[in-house]
C-alpha cells in the first residue's frame, strides 16, 4: 500500500535542537518512584519506633555499622571516577575503579550480613519477633536488596570492561548506572540516620 | 511571518493481508511497536471492561428487589472486590495508558516511544496481572480446593486482610495482581515521561506541545508518587502474609490505620492519573469541534500541574470517619476544597473555547459536552464530602459510591467514549458510523442518569454500600430498581458500541488522513499510520502544525 501524505517540515531552525539523554531521564524517574517507595518505608519505621510490645529494642542490640557505611559511601566516589575515566578514554583506569566499586559494595554486603547472622542468631530477633524486627528487617533488607541489584549491573559491566568491550561510546550508559548507584548510597544515608541514630 | 514548507511523503506499510495467521499472531505477541501495544492495551482493557461491567450487572440485579437471593453474601463480596479492582487496575490504567502509547509519539512526531522494550515489557507484566487476579477464581484456595476470588474489598483494609481472617491465596493472588500491575504502571509511566522529554520533533518546545502531551506528563509523573506507595504497601502485606511481620498486625502492635493512610496515599492521587488522560482527550477534542485554538493554554498547563501537586495533599478525606482529630480534618477540608479551583479553570476554559465557535455536534463533542456538565455534578457531590462533618453523615454509605462513579462513568468513561470516536479513523482508517454514536449515546446518557442521578438517593437515605441486600419498608426498593434498570439501559448501549466498533472496522466509510480537519501532527500521517509513523521527522513551528500547513497565509507561528 502507498499513500502520500504531507507533513510539516522546515529546514531553517532558529536555534540547534537538542534534547536531554532519554537513559538519564529514565533513571531519574526510576529514582523517583523508587524513592517514593522507600518512603513509605520509612515513614513506617518512624511511625512504629518505640511501639513493639516486646524486646529486644534497637538500643540493645544495633550497633553502628561505620566500616559498611564507610565502603559503600566511597564506592560513589569510585563510580564516579570510573564514569569520568571512561569520558577521557581512559578504560584501564575505568576497569580499576569499577573493580574498586563492586569490591567495596560487596564488603558492605557482607557487614550487612554479619550484622543480620548477629541479630538473629545471638540476639534472637527475627521479622517475626517485635515491629522492630518487622521494620528493621524490611527496611534494610529492601535497601539490601537495592544494592544486589546495583552489584550484579556493575559487575556484568566490569566483566564487559575486562574483556574490553567497554568504549568511550558506552560513557552516557555508564553515567546512567552511576546515577542508580548513587541513589542507592543516598537511601543508605537516610536509612543509616533513620534507623541507627534516631531509632536508637 | 514564516511559511511551512511541506514535504509529500511516500508512506509504505507493508500490509498484513495474505500472511499465515501464525505470523500475525507472532508478530503482535512479540512486537515492540508502540501503536500495536497501544491498541493491545485498549483490547485487553475492554475484555476486562466487559467482565468487570458483567459483575456490576449481577451486583444490581442482586440489589433490585429486597430480600434478593439471587447471589450468597460471599458471592457478594468478590462481586464488588473483583469490580473495583478490575476497573482500576484493568480497566482505567490499561486503557488511558494504550491511548498513551499510541498518540503521544505521533502527537510530538516521533517514531516509537523511547523505550520500546520496556514498553512491550510494561504491557505484558500487566496483561499477566489481570489473568493472574482471575486465576485466582480457580485456585484461591489451593490448586486442590474449590477457588474463591479475593472478598476484601477493593481498598483491602487490615486487619481483613491478615492471614487468620483471609485464609487460602485469595487475597495473595489480589496482592499480586495489583503489586505486578503496578510495576507495568511504572514502566510504562517512565517511558511516557522520557519519551516526552527526549524524544519530541524539531521545534516542539514544551509550550508547543498538544495539551493532551502536557496532560500524560503530569499524569505519568503523578504515577511514580502514586502507584509506588501501593507497590511498598503491597511488600509489607506480604511480608505479613507469609513471614509473620507485624506491619498491619493489631495483636503485635501494628497499625490497621496505617495501611488506610497508605493505600489512599495512593487511592486519591489515583483519581486524578484517571481523570487527567479524560481531560486530555477533551482538551483535543473541544477545539477541533468548536473551530477555535484552545482558550487559555498556559492555563492549562498550569492548572493540571497544580491539581497533580495538590492531589498528593488530599488522601485522608477518606478517612474523615477514622476520627483525625481537628488539626488533620481541617488541611484535609481545606486542601480538598482546593483542589476545584484549578478543575474550575479547566471547565471556564473548555467553556470559552466553545464560547464562540462554529460547533460541530459529531459524537465526540457530544459525549465530550455531557462529560462538562456530568463532570461539573460529580465534583459538586465532591465538595459536599469534602465537608468532613456531611462526610461523617455520608461516610460509607451509597452516595459515596454514586459520587466517585459520577467521576469514573461520567466523566472519564464518557471521554473514553469521545477519544474513541475520535481517533477510531485514525487507527483504523474508517470512520464509526454516526448513527450508531447517537444511539450509543442517547442510551448511554439516559441510562447513566438513570443509574448514578438516583444512586444519590438511597445513600441519603442512609443505605450503606457493600451490603449484599436489605429488607423492604426501608424507602430503598424503588431507588435501586431504577438503578438497575439504568445499569440495562447503560450494558444495551456499549453493546451497540461495541457493535460499532466491529461492524466500522470492516464497513466504515474510508477516513482519509484527516476527517476531522484537525491541527496535531497525528492527522498528518495516513490512517493507519506506517510502522515508522512519519517518512521524514516533522518540524514544526507553533502549538497548530497542522492549521500552518492549511493556512499560511494565516499561520498560528506569527502570532505566538
Amino acid at each position: 500500500m502507498k499513500t502520500a501524505s504531507a507533513i510539516p517540515i522546515d529546514g531553517t531552525m532558529e536555534t540547534p535542537w537538542s534534547l536531554p539523554y532519554r537513559g538519564t531521564v529514565g533513571m531519574a524517574c526510576l529514582i523517583v518512584a523508587e524513592a517514593a517507595i522507600f518512603i513509605i518505608f520509612i515513614v513506617a519505621y518512624i511511625f512504629y519506633i518505640g511501639k513493639s510490645l516486646s524486646g529486644p529494642t534497637p538500643a540493645q542490640v544495633l550497633e553502628l555499622p561505620i566500616f559498611g557505611t564507610i565502603c559503600l559511601l566511597s564506592s560513589s566516589i569510585t563510580v564516579h571516577f570510573a564514569v569520568s575515566a571512561l569520558r577521557k578514554q581512559d578504560f584501564r583506569t575505568c576497569t580499576i575503579h569499577l573493580a574498586g566499586t563492586v569490591l567495596l559494595g560487596s564488603i558492605f554486603l557482607v557487614t550487612t550480613a554479619q550484622e543480620w547472622y548477629h541479630l538473629i542468631h545471638n540476639e534472637g530477633l527475627t521479622i517475626r519477633t517485635n515491629l522492630f524486627g518487622t521494620t528493621y528487617y524490611s527496611l534494610v533488607g529492601l535497601h539490601a536488596s537495592h544494592v544486589v541489584v546495583g552489584l550484579i549491573m556493575l559487575s556484568l559491566t566490569l566483566g564487559f570492561s575486562l574483556t574490553g568491550r567497554v568504549t568511550e561510546e558506552h560513557s552516557e550508559k555508564l553515567e546512567v548506572l552511576s546515577l542508580y548507584w548513587h541513589f542507592v548510597d543516598a537511601v543508605w544515608v537516610v536509612v543509616f540516620l533513620v534507623v541507627y541514630v534516631l531509632g536508637r | 511571518m514564516t511559511t511551512t514548507p511541506v514535504i509529500e511523503a511516500i508512506d509504505e506499510t507493508t500490509g498484513s493481508q495474505g500472511r499465515p495467521p501464525m505470523n500475525v499472531v507472532y508478530e503482535w505477541l512479540t512486537t515492540v511497536d508502540h501503536k500495536k501495544i497501544g491498541l493491545m492495551y485498549i483490547v485487553y482493557a475492554l475484555i476486562f471492561l466487559v467482565i468487570a461491567g458483567f459483575q456490576a450487572i449481577l451486583m444490581r440485579i442482586q440489589l433490585a428487589v429486597p430480600n434478593n437471593h439471587f447471589v450468597s453474601p460471599q458471592v457478594f463480596n468478590q462481586l464488588f472486590t473483583m469490580h473495583g479492582t478490575t476497573m482500576v487496575f484493568f480497566v482505567g490504567m490499561p486503557i488511558l495508558f494504550g491511548f498513551g502509547n499510541y498518540l503521544i509519539p505521533l502527537m510530538i512526531g516521533a517514531r516509537d516511544m523511547a523505550f520500546p522494550r520496556l514498553n512491550a515489557f510494561s504491557f505484558w507484566i500487566s496483561a499477566f496481572a489481570g489473568v493472574l487476579l482471575y486465576f485466582s477464581y480457580v485456585g484461591g484456595s489451593g490448586l486442590y480446593a474449590a477457588g474463591t476470588a479475593p472478598d476484601v474489598g477493593w481498598f483491602a483494609y487490615a486487619p481483613l486482610t491478615a492471614k487468620i481472617f483471609s485464609p487460602g491465596h485469595s487475597t495473595d493472588y489480589w496482592t499480586l495482581a495489583v503489586f505486578l500491575s503496578g510495576v507495568g504502571s511504572i514502566g510504562t509511566a517512565l517511558n511516557i515521561v522520557t519519551t516526552i522529554i527526549s524524544m519530541r520533533c524539531k521545534g516542539m518546545t514544551m509550550g508547543r506541545m498538544p495539551l493532551l502531551v502536557w496532560l500524560y506528563l503530569v499524569m505519568a509523573s503523578l504515577v511514580f508518587v502514586t502507584v509506588s506507595p501501593l507497590t511498598a504497601a503491597q511488600i509489607m502485606l506480604t511480608l505479613d502474609r507469609y513471614l509473620g511481620a507485624h506491619f498491619f498486625d493489631t495483636q503485635a502492635g501494628g497499625s490497621a490505620v496505617l495501611w488506610m493512610h497508605f493505600f489512599w496515599i495512593f487511592g486519591h492521587p489515583e483519581v486524578y492519573v484517571l481523570v487527567l488522560p479524560a481531560f486530555a482527550f477533551v482538551n483535543e477534542i473541544v477545539p477541533v469541534f468548536s473551530r477555535k485554538a484552545i482558550f487559555g493554554y498556559p492555563a492549562m498547563v498550569a492548572a493540571s500541574v497544580g491539581i497533580g501537586f495538590i492531589s498528593l495533599s488530599v488522601w485522608a478525606h477518606h478517612m474523615f470517619t477514622v476520627g483525625l482529630g481537628p488539626a488533620g480534618n481541617t488541611f484535609f477540608v481545606f486542601a480538598t476544597m482546593v483542589i476545584s479551583v484549578p478543575t474550575g479553570i479547566k471547565i471556564f476554559n473548555w467553556l470559552a473555547t466553545i464560547w464562540g465557535g462554529k460547533v460541530i455536534f459529531a459524537t465526540p463533542m457530544m459525549f465530550c459536552v455531557a462529560f462538562l456538565f456530568q463532570f461539573l455534578i460529580a465534583g459538586l457531590t465532591g465538595i459536599m464530602l469534602s465537608a468532613a462533618p456531611f462526610d461523617w453523615q455520608l461516610g460509607n454509605s451509597y452516595f459515596v459510591v454514586a459520587h466517585f462513579h459520577y467521576v469514573l462513568v461520567g466523566a472519564i468513561l464518557f471521554a473514553l467514549f469521545a477519544a474513541f470516536y475520535y481517533w477510531y479513523p485514525k487507527v483504523t482508517g474508517r470512520m464509526m458510523s454516526e448513527k450508531l454514536g447517537r444511539w450509543h449515546f442517547w442510551l448511554f446518557v439516559i441510562g447513566f442518569h438513570l443509574t448514578f442521578d438516583f444512586m444519590h438517593v438511597p445513600g441519603l437515605l442512609g443505605m450503606p454500600r457493600r451490603i449484599y441486600t436489605y429488607e423492604a419498608g426501608r424507602g430503598w426498593e424503588t431507588w435501586n430498581l431504577i438503578v438497575g434498570i439504568g445499569a440495562i439501559i447503560q450494558t444495551i448501549a456499549t453493546l451497540i458500541f461495541v457493535f460499532n466498533l466491529v461492524r466500522s472496522y470492516f464497513k466504515g466509510e474510508v477516513a482519509g488522513h484527516d476527517p476531522w480537519d484537525a491541527w496535531t501532527l497525528e492527522w498528518a500521517t495516513t490512517s493507519p499510520p506506517p510502522s515508522y509513523n512519519f517518512a521524514v521527522d516533522p518540524t514544526i513551528n507553533s502549538r497548530r502544525p497542522l492549521w500552518d500547513l492549511k493556512h499560511p497565509e494565516d499561520s498560528d507561528s506569527s502570532y505566538e
